[in-house]
């Protein structure tokens, strides 16, 4: 699906990712994780085109993504910072993304239900909270069905209930056989969905495989010690 | 590129800055024409207050527009759309809802008057389409230095400093230089530098169309004696091109090898 070879990334002296491979053939749950400014949010948005590497080269879905904009139809892509023209209303947004990419069978009425958006459906997103954003920032993301699904920090200011939903849902987008990226920093949703850990530091994938294999790894029972004892290791 | 057009233009049109813009210029539109009895002098104010405040607002406008939607702008990167469509659309909709305001502001008011059955009506709409230049032109700087700038306070800086350069400082200099310069032929010298300033050419341009030699100034006066009066005003409205091109140029170069 996605195939990163010795991608190189720096912002004038700062050196953010250095020579990655990734390669997500087999589909499932992605979970990409790393101390803070490991590159995480870098990785992804080069993937999107959004921030151009350096070196190397990225294919999704076998295109070599600097050659044309269209490969981006096959990415649903949830953002991490929720934040939409103030004067428009959700309906005309969801209309609007949509009209955008030119898409026609998709499932927003599903989502909204889900997430209970009906009584926003008429209101302008500048007077929305924080967490309905997100929800609606969701619906955005999932409705287009498209076979990658990259998710920046989803849980962000959602309720319970909101999140039990979206779990739900992710797990629904997996068995269609999709493949889902996603970074978070909350380690129990993280466990609780990922197929297959990335873990990103100074640079670099420092790790690639299951919970289980890195719990082997690092000899910690417990994935949050088991990332916490990565994590001291290297600044010890 | 005309669906990011339309959502800038129609996001614009429901904010209530543009019905101030708008409600500015029917005020001044009226208050011009109605309070006075002279209308190549209402012209002229007009003239004056268009050619300071339009680069003004087109700055201010084109600034906030860009940084207000930079979330909302990645959201948009990530779709399927080129960079440059997205970047020229959003430029498009806040240039031409501004050059809207301009023109059904002071158009209705003119149109009372009974604009359209008199002679003024050619001199009337060479003020709104110099209007509807300088909206495009800096709408296009206050781009470029947006995207330049990712700090909203040093780019907010510095588009007002290059609105006072061009605006005010420019013409002090300009005039420093031909007093100190006096003994030397200066004539290509201030061809060039009028050239270089998109508000003293508009001023011109308007100037020449009026034929008021008394207001046309130094350099007024130089293009009109080395061009005349219709070639005169084609180069000044070719240079204006000019000025709305080569930044829009850059606006897309830069916008396609940044990283968002």
């Amino acid at each position: 699906m996605v195939n990163i070879i010795d991608l190189h990334k720096s912002f004038g002296k700062n050196v953010v990712l250095s020579g990655v491979d990734l390669n997500t053939d087999q589909g499932g749950i992605y979970a990409i994780l790393g101390p803070n400014g490991s590159g995480k949010t870098t990785l992804i948005k080069s993937i999107l085109g959004m921030v151009l590497p350096k070196k190397g080269t990225i294919e999704v879905l076998g295109e070599n993504i600097k050659i044309d904009s269209a490969y981006r139809n096959h990415i649903d892509y949830l953002p991490q910072i929720a934040n939409f023209p103030n004067n428009i209303k959700v309906k005309e947004l969801i209309r609007m993304i949509k009209d955008l990419r030119g898409a026609k069978n998709t499932n927003e009425e599903n989502l909204i239900r889900r997430f209970q958006l009906e009584p926003f459906l008429n209101k302008k997103l500048g007077n929305l909270s924080g967490g309905t954003k997100q929800k609606v920032n969701i619906v955005l993301t999932f409705m287009f069905d498209r076979p990658l699904i990259i998710l920046d920090e989803p849980t962000t200011g959602l309720d319970p209930i909101a999140l039990i939903q979206l779990k739900e849902l992710i797990r629904i987008e997996k068995d269609k056989g999709k493949t889902i990226l996603i970074t978070s920093h909350i380690m129990s949703f993280v466990e609780e969905i990922s197929d297959e850990i990335v873990f990103l530091l100074e640079g670099t994938i420092y790790f690639k495989g299951t919970i289980a294999a890195l719990k082997e790894k690092t000899e910690q029972p417990n994935f949050e010690h088991a990332i916490a004892s990565i994590l001291s290791k290297h600044h010890a | 590129m005309l669906k990011i057009l339309k959502y800038s233009f129609f996001d614009l049109m429901r904010s209530r800055w543009s019905y101030v813009y708008l409600l500015f210029y029917l005020l001044l539109g009226i208050v011009l024409l109605f309070l006075n009895n002279d209308l190549s002098k209402a012209i002229i104010t007009l003239m004056n207050v268009i050619i300071v405040l339009i680069p003004l607002i087109g700055t201010v406008f084109g600034i906030m527009y860009h940084y207000n939607s930079t979330e909302f702008t990645q959201l948009l990167l990530a779709q399927p759309l080129k960079r440059s469509t997205i970047f020229l659309g959003q430029y498009l909709g806040v240039a031409l809802s501004l050059s809207l305001s301009l023109v059904i502001g002071l158009g209705i008011p003119f149109a009372f008057y009974g604009l359209f059955y008199s002679d003024a009506i050619w001199d009337f709409s060479l003020l709104l389409v110099t209007g509807a230049f300088l909206t495009l032109i800096f709408v296009a700087l206050a781009f470029n230095i947006a995207l330049s700038n990712e700090n909203k306070i040093k780019g907010f800086g510095y588009a007002i400093l290059m609105w006072l350069f061009l605006a005010v400082i420019y013409d002090g200099l300009f005039l420093m230089s031909l007093v100190f310069f006096e003994d030397y032929p200066l004539d290509k010298a201030s061809l060039i530098g009028s050239m270089l300033n998109p508000i003293d050419l508009s001023r011109i341009l308007i100037l020449l169309k009026l034929d008021i030699s008394a207001l046309l100034g130094y350099t007024g006066a130089v293009f009109k004696s080395f061009f005349g009066t219709n070639l005169g005003l084609f180069l000044s409205l070719g240079c204006l091109v000019l000025w709305v091109i080569l930044p829009v140029w850059r606006l897309i170069y830069v916008s396609k090898r940044k990283d968002f």
